[in-house]
């Protein structure tokens, strides 16, 4: 039997999808345009063919967001015939007198959580599917597959149900939602094989490409307005990817010359620095940053 | 490439945290940055030395006790074998959560002590494997280097083990004398101990045969969603979504629908929207049938040819996982097996049993957080089910509390 370990993790991403669909009355799929949620569209249509996705794509947008992630986002929904529901961080920021973080690292990922919350009880969605990975930060590698969340979106990882075998409780009360990681057990690697071997067509920022970038604090975040600038900044022009696709104002770009997915997987295998570490900037601030964001109902 | 999982079973007191850091280190797992946090953190708690208990213990709270209180995942590879770690704490007081981390492992490493030998730590660990089914047990028996790497120590605790494993359903079972802070035969060869001709822990990791562990035999596939397009071109369809539990389906294999009894053919078997000639365990897949029957959620269709048991009537070990409340007969659950969910309800306690001495206690009348017992259900719609040790996937259940809705209690059917 060629059955092989991207077999099983896909069959496995598949079967939970599958108990959302069995399970819930109005999930969402949460989509971000990065190369974990994209691998989520994939994984979900191949669960329900010859059918469509049966649920909504929804997007929280800080208004920070890359606009090649943007694009690809619209073209996917269409081409897969998805409904796609977007809200806007810059809304809730003006409906609920938000203050925004101002400084140096400002950002308005943390806000985002005040969005999905609101559109969770907008559209009283009970389940909503995520790309996170275990391997990709210590908090998440504790996290079920099925996470519960109370009616105000808090994880408490003191309060997590058992998941035995593969008999995912789903069950909850009105109001509560359930977060579901189908890729909870792939690693950064197993997505891009994955994406490779399906031939998934990427948003071009995760290819090497020439950039003008902001070098702070030995990162390069890209240049634009949204990001406050600083004195010590330098302003330099570099040939870098993405390797992760957040907002702008906390995801920084790596130096890197490769063009091709098959070149980018010949580049994380040898780093010997992990996805999270090399460009995320909000897990920095401390050892539990992710743990925090979480309990207060951040993906 | 294929994928294991496997548990490490032991408290941080035998070494478990740095076996595992260990494995990670010397496969060249650990990435620079996640060395340099470790080394931070390690110098801001302890004297100095590198902690590598630091790598896999995620929570505020269990950095802060330097324990392990939950399960926690680690992926790491080598050029033969992908892995899924599954770390669970090793006290008495998480025991669910060590079942919870056995349910879906391969492999289990049982750590001991090699200045201790087979303790009741030992005993209760190995009874959890077994009873979850574990099929290959490695034990390792670790910090060899403080008995002198002595050959009759090893040989003296392995044949203490021997007579223990003679109690449990232990299939595939491997002894190792090994060094975890040295890294002797954990992945090199321990020149420490030239007496020791057997495998490394990786060897055994990586040459484990896991697919001729899943019944092979009985075709089970519980239906998780019926995928109906309702389009112009597919008005007809109408697909039976989910997993294949064990067994093999194909085209034209005669089936039975449970519990209704229906029978049918297998049309066609399609994967992604596109034919298959065949699925097979842990194939996620839709099947079509001849006929147009009455299916839903919660069925299961099998191979006509291998039956499983259709009852109401249940006997089951079970591990309850509830702190709050007490299970006692008369209490009623959500029984959930497969994609099946029905209510049933506690018609007695058989013993229970203590899991450190494997005694049986007869006349217990309430089970708390953590006990094992022997119990029988009576479930409201009949349920299709194997004994769990002749399949983990159809013989296995959990118990939900209906009104916390909070997962109680990990049953395998007997």
């Amino acid at each position: 039997m060629n059955f092989d370990y991207l077999d099983q993790l896909e069959a496995e991403a598949i079967y939970i999808m599958r108990e959302v669909a069995g399970q819930f009355e109005r999930p969402a799929l949460l989509f971000s345009g990065g190369k974990d949620s994209i691998t989520l569209v994939r994984l979900a249509q191949k669960a329900f063919a010859p059918g469509k996705i049966p649920f909504p794509l929804v997007h929280v947008d800080t208004g920070h967001n890359f606009v090649e992630a943007t694009d690809y986002r619209d073209m996917l929904a269409e081409k897969t015939g998805s409904k796609l529901i977007v809200r806007y961080v810059e809304d809730t920021i003006k409906a609920k007198g938000l203050e925004e973080p101002t400084g140096k690292n400002a950002s308005r990922n943390w806000l985002q959580t005040f969005t999905l919350l609101d559109t969770i009880e907008e559209f009283e969605f009970d389940a909503c599917i995520g790309g996170a990975r275990r391997d990709e930060e210590k908090a998440r590698a504790k996290e079920r597959i099925f996470s519960f969340r109370d009616e105000f979106g808090q994880w408490d990882p003191k309060r997590q149900r058992p998941e035995l075998w593969n008999l995912f409780n789903g069950r909850i009360h009105k109001g509560e939602n359930v977060r579901v990681f189908p890729i909870s057990n792939w690693t950064e690697l197993d997505v891009w094989a994955y994406l490779k071997r399906e031939g998934i067509e990427l948003p071009s920022i995760y290819f090497a490409h020439q950039r003008e970038l902001i070098l702070r604090d030995g990162r390069l975040l890209n240049n634009t307005p949204v990001i406050e600038s600083d004195p010590e900044d330098q302003i330099v022009t570099r040939q870098v990817r993405f390797r992760t696709v957040g907002d702008m104002t906390c995801t920084a770009a790596v130096e890197s010359s490769a063009a091709t997915i098959e070149e980018v997987i010949a580049e994380i295998t040898v780093s010997r620095i992990s996805e999270r570490g090399e460009t995320r900037i909000d897990d920095q601030q401390t050892e539990a940053a992710m743990e925090d964001r979480k309990k207060g109902g951040y993906f | 490439m294929d994928l294991l999982r496997f548990i490490t079973a032991g408290s941080v007191d035998d070494g478990k945290s740095t076996l595992i850091g260990r494995l990670l280190f010397d496969t060249k797992n650990i990435l620079a940055d996640q060395m340099e946090a470790i080394e931070k953190a390690s110098k801001t708690r302890n004297a100095g030395e590198i902690d590598l208990a630091l790598l896999t213990d995620g929570l505020r709270s269990e950095r802060e006790q330097g324990i392990t209180i939950d399960v926690a995942y680690k992926y790491f590879q080598t050029p033969n074998r992908k892995f899924i770690s599954i770390d669970a704490p090793g006290h008495i007081q998480y025991t669910r959560n060590m079942v919870t981390g056995a349910s879906n492992a391969d492999l289990a490493i049982i750590l001991i002590d090699a200045r201790h030998g087979v303790s009741e730590q030992t005993r209760r660990h190995s009874l959890i494997a077994s009873m979850l089914g574990i099929p290959h047990v490695a034990v390792a028996i670790n910090k060899m280097d403080l008995v002198g790497n002595s050959e009759d120590v090893f040989l003296k605790i392995a044949s203490d083990y021997k007579e223990l494993a003679k109690k449990l359903n232990i299939k595939d079972l491997t002894i190792i004398p090994v060094s975890a802070l040295i890294g002797d035969n954990i992945v090199e060869r321990s020149t420490n101990m030239p007496w020791y001709t057997g495998e490394t822990l990786l060897s055994v990791l990586e040459n484990v045969n896991v697919l001729k562990d899943y019944n092979s035999e009985d075709g089970r596939f519980s239906v998780q969603y019926v995928v109906r397009p309702q389009t112009e071109a597919l008005h007809d369809y109408r697909g039976y979504a989910g997993r294949v539990q064990s067994g093999t389906f194909k085209k034209g294999d005669s089936i039975k629908v449970l519990p209704s009894e229906f029978e049918s053919k297998i049309a066609k078997i399609e994967f992604g929207g596109n034919e298959v000639d065949q699925a097979t365990v842990l194939e996620s897949v839709t099947i079509l049938l001849e006929d147009d029957i009455d299916i839903s959620r919660g069925d299961t269709i099998v191979s006509a040819n291998s039956a499983p048991i259709v009852s109401q009537d249940i006997d089951a070990l079970i591990c309850w996982m509830d702190d709050k409340k007490q299970l006692k007969p008369g209490n009623k659950y959500v029984l959930q097996h497969g994609t099946a969910r029905t209510r049933c309800s506690v018609r007695g306690i058989d013993y229970q049993i203590d899991i450190s001495t494997y005694e049986q206690q007869d006349e217990v009348d309430s089970l708390k957080l953590n006990d094992v017992a022997k119990v029988v259900l009576r479930t409201a719609q009949p349920i299709a089910y194997d004994p769990y040790q002749s399949n983990r996937a159809t013989g296995a259940a959990i118990l939900i509390d209906e009104t916390s809705n909070i997962t109680v209690g990990a049953c395998m059917i007997e």
